[in-house]
């Protein structure tokens, strides 16, 4: 880490954490090489693919254009705060191939599986259109997705926190 | 059976080489060369860094042969005194800090002598362009049959076209990268890659090192597409060089920006026909001739060739076939390795050509294919006699009727007479794709497979073959439990590892399943007979055989074994082009439907229709994974992804501007499958990565066609290049822009 650093609070998968970030350091950075959470990916870097998505104060935005010191007193999710048991219809479904769009595309998932309304004014195409996937010709994302709003319709788990 | 490595992705949990923490580690970069040809006349190291901080290597750091060892060995490691493209390696740096690095790579000032550049690899050079042979061209390939310029004098109808094709950036999700370190003496690479042998025969080459002090292991692999074929080989050696020389070790992980820079494209391509036709538009004859940009290497593009010019003609009966084809040398980076090999370039180009066919002479494009399709007992352009039992017109037909393709052509054309600003139009392209290595390539791998049996009782399978997110730990996995029925808990993928695995030949070829596949199988079936069971043994009585072998045999290990046995029924000469070019093909008919926006000339994909026949379906989620990823790679590919260059070198080198297709460019991919099992193939499958490619552009360009009433001859058909074509070309045709 170069440069004087800033020192910060932020809640962090839920767990409310000081950190002492690198004025040039992006989010991203912070998140994977400080703090360990590579399942955050870097896929462009410039905010055009949305591997990097991360949940800021409950909303999706892509951590390699969010300098790392803006997370202060605000709460950041990564994939790593995803319950695994709310996986199964992204797996049956084919969602995943590479795996390296994933985490973002799960983020952007977990985000609209959070805020159902969405779905009332926006398709399920649009809501995921900031995730670029090169392997699965984006089917097996939206199948995913839409069986995961369904399962959690019936099986009432509102339980989830959230924005 | 679900994904093996699903959830560990899902959850973020999957490690990629840049995800793997490594104490002590440096990172490395690459200074690159600014010119696009020249001689290197000086090297100048800025004050504004302190270089005693970083690991320096060059050319002289290389212990052997200063090449990337494939099919020849023209590209140096490192560039040593002459730059043949723009971003052309010649020095590496490491150092702890990223960001001093960056500052490091900025204050290396290359000064070259620049020479006159090739950069178009459709015109002829001049004299001082000239830097390979005489006349630039890398390979010439031919295959002839029959009396091409007899029949071209008797047919009644013939028909020319020019067609073209651009570069295309793979975009694999994440970027190539390596980490190397020495261990005791053995140098380890790990990393995304596709053929980790490559890698160790590269070794061998370059490091000067036994194999056995050579080790490669795989990392998770974000996508692959034959961008992670042959290119990893220079980045581990970049990779390895450095952490020799550092003695500690060392990542190389290229960004974006520098990955689409510098990494392998899909070869740009220009392919001309001159076809023979009768009144009814049957194929009397055709005359084709590919050239093929193959940038400033050798590296694949002999054998991208070879597999582009063998599917020039199509999946068509004709008596009389001359395919000439050339990969020229140009001052652009190397062209490489790209899901489809060459077949998609020249397909797009004869699946146009028959639709020009048919409206020349007035017959249907339905009936043009439905005449010239081959059928049992017909033979490719090779001679190759096909006889799989596979119905080709069967796979058209459930294409057409499952996109309502004739209701919908009337449809659309009502509807373009009465809207003012909107065209719709609906294409079919017809097509195959060979699986595995062509010709005698197959017998040239030698391809091992092992299966363990372990002390616990459970199976480990041995392969060299890689997950890139095709799913081979999934099918890998259901082969082994169906064939020695056991559950999926039995049952090990070990990792891509060479010291663990054998050479089971490289994850590329659509050979993974079909050929690799067919050995694990085989292999399997060399467990089950050492351990004295015979093919009718269930899977409880194997893990009990198997622990009480180990039980008998302590400290020994147990392995069942395969290697590659050519087919009887394949035979191919070399040297003149004919026989069996592969195993097996696959055989797709693929319908678009499109609506042009003429205010903007935005092409929006209505409805996609995706119909082929692949021996067997092993894994329904996944093969139709692999078909509609394939589909939406190759919608780029026909639509959107131009790689816009200048001085030889790619400009829109960023996801910003090259646009690939996200969620809202394109439609639900609608697939279906018809099998007529292959007999050779694991489970009877039939190598199906590649194929999806082939169908697309030419399913797109046709519909355009028939939207415009314009004969679109190229690709990419971006918004700009369809409007200049729609608004500036004679409907009747001509050359690409």
């Amino acid at each position: 880490m170069s440069g004087p650093g800033i020192e910060i609070r932020l809640t962090l998968n839920g767990e409310s954490i000081r950190a002492r970030v690198a004025q040039e350091d992006r989010l991203l950075d912070f998140l994977r090489y400080e703090r360990g959470l590579t399942g955050t990916k870097e896929g462009c870097g410039e905010g055009e693919c949305g591997a990097c998505t991360v949940l800021l104060d409950g909303v999706p935005v892509n951590s390699c254009l969010i300098p790392a010191w803006q997370a202060r007193d605000r709460s950041v999710e990564t994939v790593e705060s995803v319950p695994e048991d709310e996986l199964a219809a992204l797996l049956e479904s084919g969602a995943t191939q590479c795996g390296a769009c994933t985490p973002g595309v799960v983020m952007t998932a977990w985000w609209v599986r959070r805020n159902r309304d969405l779905v009332d004014t926006h398709g399920l195409r649009e809501l995921m259109a900031g995730n670029l996937c090169r392997c699965t010709g984006y089917d097996g994302i939206i199948e995913g997705l839409e069986a995961w709003l369904e399962s959690a319709k019936s099986g009432g788990g509102e339980s989830e926190g959230g924005a | 059976m679900k994904r093996v490595e699903g959830l560990s992705k899902l959850t973020g949990r999957e490690l990629y080489v840049d995800d793997l923490p490594v104490e002590g580690c440096l990172w490395g970069a690459t200074v690159r060369s600014p010119a696009s040809r020249g001689r290197i006349r000086g090297i100048e190291f800025g004050d504004s860094v302190d270089w005693s901080e970083f690991t320096v290597v060059d050319h002289r750091d290389i212990p052997g042969s200063n090449s990337v060892f494939l099919i020849e060995e023209d590209q140096p490691v490192l560039a040593v005194d002459r730059v043949r493209h723009r971003h052309e390696p010649i020095l590496l740096l490491a150092h702890p800090s990223r960001a001093a690095l960056r500052r490091a790579v900025a204050a290396v000032e290359i000064d070259v002598e620049p020479e006159p550049p090739m950069l178009d690899f459709r015109r002829l050079p001049l004299p001082e362009q000239v830097q390979y042979g005489d006349d630039n061209v890398l390979k010439r390939l031919r295959i002839e049959k029959g009396d091409v310029e007899r029949a071209l004098t008797e047919a009644p109808h013939v028909i020319e076209g020019v067609y073209e094709t651009g570069a295309q950036e793979h975009v694999y999700l994440e970027t190539q990268g390596m980490l190397a370190w020495d261990d005791e003496g053995v140098i380890t690479v790990t990393g995304s890659m596709q053929c980790p042998y490559y890698i160790v025969d590269a070794f061998e080459h370059a490091l000067g090192r036994p194999t056995d002090s050579v080790r490669i292991i795989q990392a998770a692999t974000g996508g692959g597409f034959g961008g992670k074929e042959e290119f990893p080989s220079g980045i581990a050696l970049h990779a390895a060089l450095l952490a020799m020389k550092a003695g500690r070790p060392v990542k190389l992980i290229y960004d974006r920006s520098e990955d689409m820079e510098v990494s392998t494209k899909r070869h740009p391509s220009r392919v001309r026909h001159r076809t023979g036709v009768d009144r009814d538009g049957r194929l009397l004859v055709q005359d084709i001739e590919v050239v093929l940009d193959g940038g400033a290497y050798v590296t694949l593009s002999p054998v991208v060739l070879s597999r582009s010019i063998i599917h020039a003609a199509g999946p068509y009966a004709c008596d009389h076939v001359r395919i000439d084809g050339r990969a020229m040398f140009t001052n652009s980076p190397p062209f490489g390795a790209f899901r489809g090999f060459g077949a998609p370039q020249s397909q797009f180009a004869c699946e146009r050509h028959m639709d020009r066919i048919a409206s020349e002479i007035g017959i249907d494009p339905i009936e043009i294919r439905r005449i010239n399709l081959i059928g049992d007992g017909d033979a490719t352009a090779t001679g190759q006699v096909i006889r799989d039992g596979a119905n080709r017109l069967e796979v058209m037909d459930r294409a057409l009727e499952m996109s309502d393709f004739r209701q919908r052509t009337t449809a659309h054309t009502g509807f373009n007479q009465s809207e003012p600003t909107l065209r719709r139009g609906i294409g079919l392209a017809t097509f195959f794709h060979g699986a595995g290595f062509t010709g005698a390539g197959e017998v040239f791998l030698d391809s091992e497979v092992h299966v363990a049996g372990l002390l616990d009782g459970r199976i480990e399978a041995r392969t060299a073959n890689v997950e890139m997110g095709q799913g081979t730990l999934t099918v890998f996995t259901q082969l082994v439990c169906e064939r020695l029925r056991v559950p999926v808990e039995a049952v090990v993928i070990s990792p891509v590892d060479t010291a663990r695995v054998p050479n089971s030949g490289p994850t590329v070829a659509s050979r993974t399943v079909m050929v690799v596949g067919s050995l694990l199988e085989a292999a399997c079936d060399d467990l089950r007979s050492q351990v004295g069971l015979g093919p009718d043994a269930d899977g409880g009585s194997l893990v009990r055989a198997i622990r009480d072998w180990h039980e008998a045999h302590p400290g020994q290990e147990l392995v069942g074994r395969a290697k590659y046995r050519q087919p009887e029924h394949i035979e191919w000469d070399d040297e003149t082009y004919r026989g069996d070019a592969y195993g097996a093909y696959a055989w797709g008919a693929y319908v678009a439907d499109i609506e042009v926006d003429l205010r903007t000339f935005i092409v929006r994909v209505r409805d996609f229709v995706a119909v082929q026949e692949i021996g067997r379906v092993l894994h329904e989620t996944l093969a139709r994974g692999q078909i509609q990823g394939g589909v939406v790679q190759a919608l780029g590919w026909a639509l959107l992804e131009e790689c816009k260059w200048a001085d030889g070198a790619m400009e829109n080198a960023q996801l910003t501007n090259y646009i690939i297709p996200t969620t809202v460019d394109v439609p639900p991919i609608r697939v279906d499958f018809l099998e007529a099992p292959y007999p050779h193939g694991a489970g009877g499958a039939k190598g199906i990565g590649e194929l999806p490619f082939d169908g697309v552009a030419p399913a797109v360009a046709n519909a355009i066609a028939s939207a415009l009433d314009v004969d679109p001859t190229f690709v990419p058909l971006t918004p700009e290049r369809l409007m200049d074509l729609a608004l500036h070309a004679p409907a009747s045709g001509g050359g690409a822009p």
